[in-house]
């Protein structure tokens, strides 16, 4: 990154650039305040007399249905993270594109993982350009670093959906990786030896890619049923031996934390939600496959069973603990963008009830509404929020891409959005002065859950009226914030970032919320280690 | 001998992949060449220069000129980084005579009573400094800084230092701070490291005999100043002659405030198996409970060792509540909440409760001298009983004060 970068102030404050990898961009304006005009994007139209009679679209190999796309420099290459770290398909992909001659990608997964840590050499080949999606381990590194040639674009699952819908990213190829398809390129997740659950990543990148390739281990003859994937958006269909590492998939069970101090959060923000009166018959709620998260579930599930309450539905992340709040009819649907254990892998195949969806449905916010926002209560992470509850869930304190947004900034749309953070890590202050990423406005941010206490946004009087006379411990964010400064000897040192843009953050509605800068200092190359005496 | 020329190699804490929340600190003195200080820490970007600042400006109280310290740490808060560079520098043969104790906590909790309310302590080895910032959250009645069996022989001088910097830095909220010492003499190091520190209460290991108990409250009564606020004891029984000296063990000393048992060591020495219904134990502790009354003081069970078995837990503490002790240890604060539902008195005898006391009240009112509940007659021990459970049901956030 050596040119100059014009950059301008948005309505928090923070400075973004005005042009993103060679795109004009909109800065940030306010929550709902940005309404884009125009049409959706499209693909061209193709016609069925272009395609088999027979429904059989399969090719040899990727390199086969690679070039029958076109594979050439410059082009959108799309993945998904439905195998999370057991994927090989993304990789096969980039390689392949590589062997092709292929330079100066574009790659758009849904998120990244360290299993394709083997992106950078094909960054510093020149057969990747950039990356737009979540980075982490060491492609944040590298990116953070300021290696990348072009910037760096995090958004929203939601976000994700947006982008794609109105032409902001314009998908040349997407490679879908499936763990059942059929010869035509209807495609399932939830059967299979590489099951996974939903696809619903990769829906916006069926319907909108130029081109469409479907790999799968797990062949079917015509129809592959259910078809969370229409064949009828697929260009070719790969069959290879193998298309990612099943252990990797999905987890056996995902466990819930031993650490005392993450049990007290999961149990303050179950209790919370009872007292505060969300925890009511027909209500809904979502939770990840976090510790935090999974504790709180199982919290819960003994409030819901003490009172005798049932949810309408629960948004997933699937795991055991919202299968077995399905199987004891405590809730009536499980609405599952992702599925992260066997247990859930398992439900998704067999109960109607546990549905898969995608983040058009979820998530999207430049649609005729998304379920997100009428989920009564979101129980999400974060690395970093200011006494304004604005927050950072994307880097470090020391400015290092640590996480994507998958579904985080959507879900600060429902009724009650709360962070579940343990107050400190490590020496390091969760509750800061100034958050080093603004990836959530404050306004949206309702809750702040730490084992030292409960902070409410000011804003939301009718939560602290709610909880009023309770035994829940309530106290003001800037009061938790100096004890655990108190302890940890001070404030922290804010980290040394220069100022060249390595990365942007999107906000849902395609705008630009915050920067991310270059990492300056000892931490610019990786973690650990730092300076003598 | 030339003090500034001796040179020694000391360590204290631990460092590596799953450490965290803690540093190793390495000191090797020398006799010329300044202070040489090189860090490794997690946390460099953010406290890196002050990590530096507190080890030159210990050191420099410690009387270390000349040395190399090598720290490695993974997110200490400052009160460890203190305790592990002391014992470090102390361990390298340098800093004898300087106190280098970081300021104390301001104000001091308010001092313990003989008869407060002792349903929980939590156990926190005093080797591992990262249980201790949120122990108090959890809210146990007691904390109990460890320094006995859960610190490993080759470092208790360290986790001395440790605990005594807890002792006057960590806000444990409204628990009793206790701290188990090691049985003489070891312990009396102990002693004299954390009596100054103004805990409010001592546990004796491996008690057999009356004449421990009052060794420990001499050294106690040596340590305390004039005007020094209680300090109570509580003798831990875990072996067979313990359990037969249990009465001449809770009268030793006006400062033991309770007894209780071990029962790991106390089956150990029986040669029988711990079970988690406790039948094998059953005499031991029914003794224990009732020399502890005959001597005026607390009985207090042991810990229920399988934190993950919440229904076993229930069971264990319902019984022990029935057979007359007064609460449990915890080994994980899961623990804590069950353990105060199972130890809290009943609605009914709450209410029970209140009314002899409001009769008695009324009866003394009238200057009567025999107290009636409807038809019947309460008995003074009577009326003293429901008065200590109106008292600890209000402790317990039971019922409203006064």
């Amino acid at each position: 990154m050596s040119d100059k970068v014009e950059l301008s102030e948005n309505a928090l404050g923070r400075l973004v650039p005005s042009v993103v990898n060679g795109r004009r961009e909109v800065a940030f304006q306010g929550v709902n305040a940005h309404r884009p005009q125009g049409r959706k994007h499209a693909p061209s139209i193709r016609s069925s007399a272009d395609y088999p009679a027979n429904g059989d679209k399969r090719v040899a190999d990727l390199e086969t249905a690679l070039k029958k796309c076109g594979v050439k420099s410059g082009m959108v290459i799309s993945n998904h993270h439905h195998f999370r770290n057991g994927d090989i398909v993304a990789l096969q992909a980039l390689q392949t594109a590589a062997r092709l001659g292929a330079k100066d990608l574009v790659w758009f997964p849904s998120a990244s993982f360290p299993c394709q840590a083997a992106v950078i050499e094909l960054m510093q080949q020149g057969v990747v350009h950039h990356i737009e999606g979540s980075m982490n381990g060491p492609l944040g590194d590298y990116c953070t670093a300021g290696k990348m040639r072009g910037l760096g674009v995090l958004r929203s699952h939601g976000g994700r959906w947006q982008a794609v819908q109105d032409g902001e990213v314009e998908i040349d190829i997407a490679v879908i990786a499936a763990p059942t398809a059929d010869p035509f390129g209807n495609a399932d997740g939830s059967h299979g030896r590489s099951a996974c659950g939903s696809l619903g990543f990769a829906l916006a990148d069926a319907t909108y890619a130029e081109r469409a390739i479907v790999v799968t281990d797990n062949l079917v003859p015509f129809p592959c049923i259910p078809w969370q994937i229409q064949g009828n958006h697929i260009d070719h269909v790969v069959v290879t031996d193998s298309i990612g590492d099943p252990a990797k998939i999905v987890s056996g069970t995902t466990e819930i934390t031993k650490s005392p101090d993450r049990l007290r959060i999961a149990e303050y923000v179950a209790r919370f939600l009872a007292d505060a009166g969300i925890m009511k018959d027909g209500f809904s709620f979502q939770a990840g496959a976090g510790g935090i998260a999974l504790a709180f579930v199982s919290y819960l599930k003994e409030l819901m069973r003490g009172a005798g309450v049932k949810a309408r539905f629960v948004r997933g992340g699937s795991t055991k603990y919202l299968v077995e709040l399905l199987n004891e009819g405590l809730v009536d649907y499980i609405l599952d963008g992702q599925t992260f254990d066997l247990h859930g892998v398992a439900s998704i195949a067999s109960n109607p009830r546990h549905v898969a969806t995608s983040p058009f449905t979820s998530y999207n916010h430049q649609g005729k509404g998304n379920f997100a926002t009428f989920v009564d209560a979101a129980v999400l992470g974060a690395t970093e929020v200011d006494v304004h509850f604005n927050a950072n869930v994307v880097t470090h304190s020391d400015g290092r891409l640590l996480h994507g947004i998958g579904g985080w900034q959507n879900c600060l749309f429902s009724g009650c959005s709360i962070l579940a953070v343990p107050s400190v890590r490590d020496r390091i202050p969760v509750i800061v002065d100034r958050v080093t990423t603004l990836v959530g406005p404050g306004e949206l941010v309702d809750v702040v859950a730490t084992e030292r206490g409960i902070a409410i946004n000011p804003r939301r009087t009718d939560l602290l009226q709610a909880v009023r006379g309770t035994s829940l411990p309530i106290r003001p964010i800037e009061e938790i914030k100096a004890e655990v400064e108190k302890i940890c000897g001070g404030k922290p040192k804010p980290p040394a970032l220069g100022d060249t843009p390595v990365a942007v953050v999107k906000w849902v509605d395609g705008t630009i919320i915050d920067t991310v800068w270059q990492v300056l200092g000892p931490f610019a190359a990786a973690g650990g280690g730092g300076g003598g005496d | 001998m030339v003090l500034e020329n001796r040179t020694g190699v000391g360590s204290a804490g631990r460092s590596g992949p799953e450490v965290r929340s803690d540093l190793r600190v390495q000191v090797a003195t020398r006799s010329a060449g300044g202070l040489e200080l090189s860090l490794k820490s997690k946390v460099e970007p953010y406290y890196g220069d002050a990590i530096r600042e507190q080890v030159r400006s210990l050191c420099k109280g410690l009387g270390l000129l000349h040395a190399k310290v090598e720290v490695d740490d993974a997110g200490a808060v400052p009160f460890v980084i203190a305790a592990r560079l002391e014992a470090a520098v102390r361990a390298a043969g340098a800093g004898a005579g300087h106190d280098v104790r970081p300021p104390r906590l301001d104000p001091l909790p308010p001092p313990s009573s003989k008869t407060r309310v002792r349903r929980s302590r939590l156990y926190l080895p005093g080797n591992e400094a990262k249980f201790m910032l949120s122990a108090g959250l959890h809210g146990p009645d007691g904390v109990i800084l460890d320094l006995e069996d859960s610190v490993h022989p080759a470092a208790k001088d360290e986790a001395r230092l440790v605990v005594r910097n807890a002792l006057r830095q960590v806000d444990f909220g409204a628990c009793e701070r206790m701290v188990r010492i090691n049985q003489l003499p070891l312990g009396l190091e102990d002693l004299a490291a954390v009596v100054p520190e103004s805990p409010d209460l001592i546990l004796i290991p491996k008690v057999e005999t009356a004449a421990q108990v009052e060794a420990v409250d001499r050294a106690v009564a040596g340590l305390l100043g004039s005007d020094a606020r209680p300090l109570w004891l509580m003798p831990i029984i875990e072996s067979a002659l313990g359990v037969e000296n249990a009465f001449a063990i809770a009268r030793a000393a006006s400062r033991v405030a309770a007894l209780t048992i071990g029962l790991e060591d106390y089956t150990a020495d029986l040669g029988v198996v711990k079970t988690a219904t406790g039948d094998e134990t059953l005499w031991a502790r029914a003794r224990l409970v009732n020399a502890a009354h005959a001597a005026g003081v607390q009985a207090i069970d042991s810990v229920f060792g399988d934190f993950g078995d919440e229904a076993g837990l229930r069971a264990w503490a319902l019984k022990s509540r029935a057979m007359g002790f007064e609460g449990m240890g915890c080994i994980h604060p899961r623990q804590i909440p069950i353990i105060h539902e199972c130890f809290a008195p009943s609605a009914a005898e709450i209410e029970r409760a209140k009314k002899i006391v409001a009769a008695f009240k009324e009866a003394e009112a009238k200057g009567v001298g025999v107290v009636n509940l409807g038809s019947k007659m309460i008995d003074p021990p009577v009326v003293e009983r429901a008065r200590r459970l109106v008292a600890a049901a209000e402790a317990m956030g039971l019922l409203a004060k006064g």
